[in-house]
């Protein structure tokens, strides 16, 4: 009986200190998100693993299973305000899908394929943003950028180098470079980086690699990110 | 990770030397007030001597609405843009201003002489309108005072020089109750502390039933249990003076004329729960209490009540810190000051953990209001049963009140809890009231028929700021002030409250202007409830509430501005047009576009 | 499938991809024929649009003649859908909006490589371009959306298929993309 929580009705086990989301993940079961990795500190950014914890709205990601817990994940509620969460990204970026290299393995997209959203149907924001392309091996597209912070977790707590940050405010936060120049050239980054293979999205790509694996044959094309997971962990596999 | 928050705590004592990465906001403060900016060879001086990235001080000082990277006005005005002042003609004033001067709001002037602009309330709402020069507080603006201001600066005078009538802030109560009729005994709560131990504090902090003041209402014995009870070296005592809501300046008042009461609840509750480290987070915006408050701390230090070995015992050792915030409303929530006390953007933390276990450096932390503070020494003083005489049971005793807006008599008050928000009215002298909104922006509009209703945690929940609003006013402007200014302080860490409150400013400015339809409403609740429900932080849980009331409660005033039509544009079709009109010389009549929605 | 719907379509900032794929429907084009007639479209060169019971658009509103012809469709079609990645957001057009009108045109009319005769064409039968280019929900009320670049003719297919049939409309897995 010990150490069990219901998420959607099902039974799931977990050990102490683990969230709900470390638990779903063991079990098999998909809580869609989009700043998480298992791999870094819980963010509860995206907010996109919003769940019902015992009537709560918590994000699954940061919230510690508890035993007994009542947990609804995949109702049709929940999945409603996912999709309106990702219209709201959608439209804050410049998200032009059949002009990203990164399309159809693209998280971003799949959670959105995933919780059936047709179109971003909000006002959109068309930030102009600057695309950096100092760098020799790898390209950065603020355009895309989620504000996830997994390349800033990536370079501060596995490379070690804390290339990126996050700065503004509010609707103005955007992901800044640490060099002199502010440019991605001058930081120490390198592509064999840790923080180079977390990108969910298009905002960060290696240069020289366009469409080595032809639009309709990658990662989301054929099978949902329910079935096939995070697109990080597919990377890490196809890197080594 | 626990290991290299443990280091970086070491550092972050307030003896410690200047370098360390916690003290790089504090210390860019100071740059902005030596510069009017903060100049990139500094930046990179206090890269190299904190350690942390230029990036990261970018970051902050984009972060921070005070701190900037581009040279400001030798003058930096900024006026207070709360709706209670700008009902007081604050926006004419700032346009007198901006003309006398020759300087566009929002710029700074080409000699740099001068530089204009607005912010957040600045906690003067009862003798408002009022303005920051260079952090200094300008009350009471009106036309004469903004021409000797225009005088003082086309002359160059020093702020020092300026008549000290400018810079006036009155402290008084209008209305006092238990608490502010008692006097303070110094020392008396820390004695009792000493003689009877913690478990006494808290259980007697219990009995009186006191719960924080800031507008959450948890029960302050319960958090200074949990500090004291979780396993740690080191605890922490946090004064959260970061009084930011719109319309709410009673922590002013006790700053400023009861700053005795709040180092004695500090300094209680270091002595109940074992920290040896105080801080005083204080607004930017009250800057002006800053050498105020430092005379108190040295008062204090010098009579043994503060620092080492207070009232003689060799074992109890504390003291306490002011930082200053520069312009970020986030920087209210707990977490969030936390991190804005270690040197970083004011980002919420995640909860749990709370900062009663896991707080400033990782250590136990209490983080409460000035008010509980002062509270919590007054309960000591004079006992449970004092505190509870007044209010009601789940909200025994008193709450002190900031009321502006149209009334005769704004100011600070003394109320117990479950006064009905109709008593409130007629003691402050409010005629023709239509609607009350209270507890800030992110409280609650209360309109006439529910005036009945009292302020209570069990009913009307508030930190204290209590706006009035007579039948004359529009009350869409109001929510829209409240809604600009959520925007303008979302952090910008979660999606919802990031891009949910642009969407919400974008949405109300079409009904504004009277493009609006019956679907532009429907996704203005949708994305609200979004807000509420999936929203980071209290504050962007509580941003739509103005929009939210509005629609539920005075839909009216949304419904009459209205169009007939089904769906209208979200941008207007013929403006759109105006750029390449001007770029082709063209004004024929397909050069224009006529009507709006289908 | 009963009686014929009578159907529209238009292309305004777009390719004309998505009419492509609607003709990719291929040999279900012949079962389709029976029960649509078609109005206004590239297809028919009917110049206006009259009462429709489906209008199908592709691409986004850039100048001033798309937002006349988009309020037309609305006026006149009881369902209105946006197809493709231009109607549903701006798509490739709207990348114009990282740049002023002034910095586009002067761009390609003034300062571009090999331009003889510089100068910013004014005639008055050139439609005008708006600021930016926007999204067709921006302009009109839109009852379904159906995303891709283009969608695949499949899914336009299965779309039209279950509208004449009465069925919710579903969509496999594989039908559903934005690129």
């Amino acid at each position: 009986m010990n150490n069990q929580f219901k998420l959607d009705g099902i039974t799931v086990p977990f050990s102490a200190g683990e969230t709900i989301m470390d638990a779903a993940l063991a079990a098999g079961i998909y809580i869609p998100h989009l700043c998480h990795n298992p791999e870094f500190k819980p963010h509860g950014s995206c907010r996109l693993c919003t769940v019902n914890a015992n009537g709560r709205t918590v994000a699954a990601c940061t919230t510690p299973a508890s035993e007994g817990m009542e947990v609804e994940n995949a109702t049709h509620e929940l999945t409603t305000q996912r999709r309106l969460l990702l219209k709201l990204l959608f439209v804050e970026g410049n998200h032009v899908c059949p002009a990203c290299e990164k399309s159809g393995a693209c998280q971003l997209q799949a959670v959105a394929y995933h919780c059936g959203m047709l179109a971003p149907e909000f006002v959109h924001f068309y930030p102009k943003r600057a695309v950096d392309a100092s760098h020799p091996e790898m390209i950065i597209d603020f355009n895309r950028c989620i504000l996830c912070e997994l390349c800033v977790r990536a370079s501060r707590d596995s490379d070690n180098k804390n290339v990126f940050s996050i700065s503004g405010r509010g609707i103005q936060a955007h992901l800044a470079i640490n060099s002199t120049s502010g440019k991605l050239a001058d930081s120490s980054f390198t592509s064999s980086d840790k923080a180079a293979r977390v990108c969910p999205v298009g905002a960060i790509l290696p240069k020289h690699k366009g469409y080595n694996i032809p639009i309709g044959q990658r990662l989301y094309d054929q099978a949902p990110i329910s079935q096939v997971g995070d697109v990080a962990k597919h990377q890490e596999l196809a890197d080594e | 990770m626990v290991h290299d928050e443990l280091q970086q705590s070491k550092l972050s004592m307030p003896d410690s030397e200047n370098g360390a990465p916690f003290s790089v906001l504090q210390q860019l403060i100071g740059l902005q007030q030596e510069y009017h900016y903060v100049p990139r060879h500094e930046i990179d001086r206090l890269a190299v001597s904190s350690g942390v990235s230029e990036s990261h001080i970018i970051g902050l000082i984009e972060f921070y609405g005070f701190l900037h990277t581009t040279p400001r006005g030798e003058y930096d005005i900024l006026f207070s843009d709360n709706i209670t002042e700008q009902m007081q003609g604050s926006h004419l004033l700032a346009d007198l201003l901006s003309k006398g001067l020759g300087v566009a709001i929002g710029t700074t002037r080409e000699d740099r002489r001068v530089s204009l602009d607005y912010t957040s309330c600045i906690g003067m709402g009862d003798q408002g309108p009022a303005a920051l020069i260079n952090g200094q507080t300008i009350t009471r603006l009106t036309t004469n005072r903004i021409g000797q201001i225009i005088q003082l600066i086309e002359a160059s005078t020093p702020l020092s020089q300026w008549p000290k009538t400018l810079f006036e802030v009155e402290s008084r109560a209008e209305r006092r109750d238990i608490v502010l009729n008692s006097e303070y005994q110094p020392a008396a709560a820390i004695e009792a502390c000493l003689k009877k131990g913690p478990a006494a504090i808290f259980s007697q902090l219990e009995q009186a039933g006191l719960r924080g003041c800031g507008g959450a209402g948890f029960s302050t014995a319960a958090k200074w249990r949990f500090c004291a009870s979780a396993a740690a070296e080191e605890r922490f005592v946090v004064c959260n003076a970061d009084e930011g809501e719109p319309g709410t300046f009673k922590d002013r008042f006790l700053l400023q004329s009861h700053a005795e009461r709040l180092i004695e609840g500090m300094t209680l509750c270091a002595a109940a729960i074992g920290a040896r480290t105080g801080f005083i987070y204080l607004r930017g915006e009250y800057r002006y209490l800053l050498d105020s408050l430092q005379r108190v701390l040295d008062q204090r230090r010098k009579e043994r009540l503060l620092g080492n070995a207070i009232l003689a015992h060799d074992d109890f050792n504390f003291d306490i810190t002011i930082h200053l915030g520069a312009g970020a409303y986030i920087c209210g929530e707990e977490s969030a000051l936390i991190e804005s006390l270690e040197g970083k953007r004011g980002i919420p933390r995640p909860r749990p953990p709370f900062p009663v276990t896991e707080g400033y450096s990782g250590f136990p932390t209490v983080v409460n209001n000035v008010e509980t503070f002062c509270n919590a020494a007054l309960i000591i003083q004079q006992g449970p049963e004092w505190y509870r005489q007044v209010g009601t049971t789940a909200s025994p005793g008193t709450k002190l009140l900031s009321i502006s807006g149209d009334c005769d008599r704004p100011g600070i008050y003394e109320f117990p809890f479950g006064t009905a928000i109709a008593e409130i009215l007629s003691q402050c002298g409010a005629h023709q009231t239509m609607a009350v909104q209270v507890g800030g922006a992110a409280g609650r509009l209360i309109p006439e028929t529910e005036f009945n209703r009292t302020i209570a945690f069990e009913d009307i929940s508030t930190g204290g700021s209590f706006m009035i609003f007579n039948q004359n006013r529009e009350l869409l402007r109001v929510i829209e002030n409240f809604t600009q200014f959520f925007r303008h302080e979302s952090c910008g860490f979660c999606t919802p409250c990031r891009v949910g409150s642009s969407l919400l400013v974008k949405q109300l400015n079409k009904v504004m202007v009277g493009h609006a339809t019956t679907k532009d409403l429907e996704e203005m609740s949708i994305l609200g409830s979004l807000m509420q429900k999936t929203s980071h932080c209290g504050l962007g849980q509580t941003a739509a509430n103005p929009i939210l009331d509005g629609l539920g409660k005075f839909p009216k005033l949304f419904q009459s501005r209205l169009r007939a039509t089904s769906f209208e544009p979200a941008f207007d079709l013929d403006a759109s047009l105006e750029e390449a009109r001007l770029l082709t010389g063209r004004d024929d009549p397909e050069a224009h576009l006529e009507g709006g929605g289908v | 499938m009963s009686s014929p719907i009578k159907v529209a379509t238009a292309s305004l900032a777009g390719c004309f991809g998505c009419h492509m794929s609607i003709l990719d429907i291929d040999e279900r084009l012949i079962d389709l024929v029976g029960h649509i007639q078609f109005d206004r479209s590239p297809l028919t060169d009917i110049k206006k649009v009259g009462p429709c019971d489906l209008g199908l658009i592709e691409g986004g509103v850039c100048n001033a003649e798309n937002v006349e012809v988009l309020k037309a469709f609305r006026r006149q079609c009881k369902i209105l859908v946006a197809v493709g990645a231009c109607a549903i957001n701006g798509g490739v057009p709207a990348m114009r909006n990282q740049y002023s009108l002034a910095d586009c045109l002067e761009e390609a009319y003034l300062h571009g490589a090999g331009i003889d005769n510089p100068q910013i064409p004014n005639d008055p039968e050139l439609p005008l371009l708006l600021n930016q280019v926007h999204p067709i929900h921006e302009v009109v009320w839109i009852d379904y959306f159906l995303p891709g670049c283009p969608p695949s003719a499949d899914t336009i297919f299965t779309f039209l298929d279950e509208l004449l049939s009465g069925r919710p409309i579903q969509f496999a897995y594989q039908q559903i993309h934005y690129d």
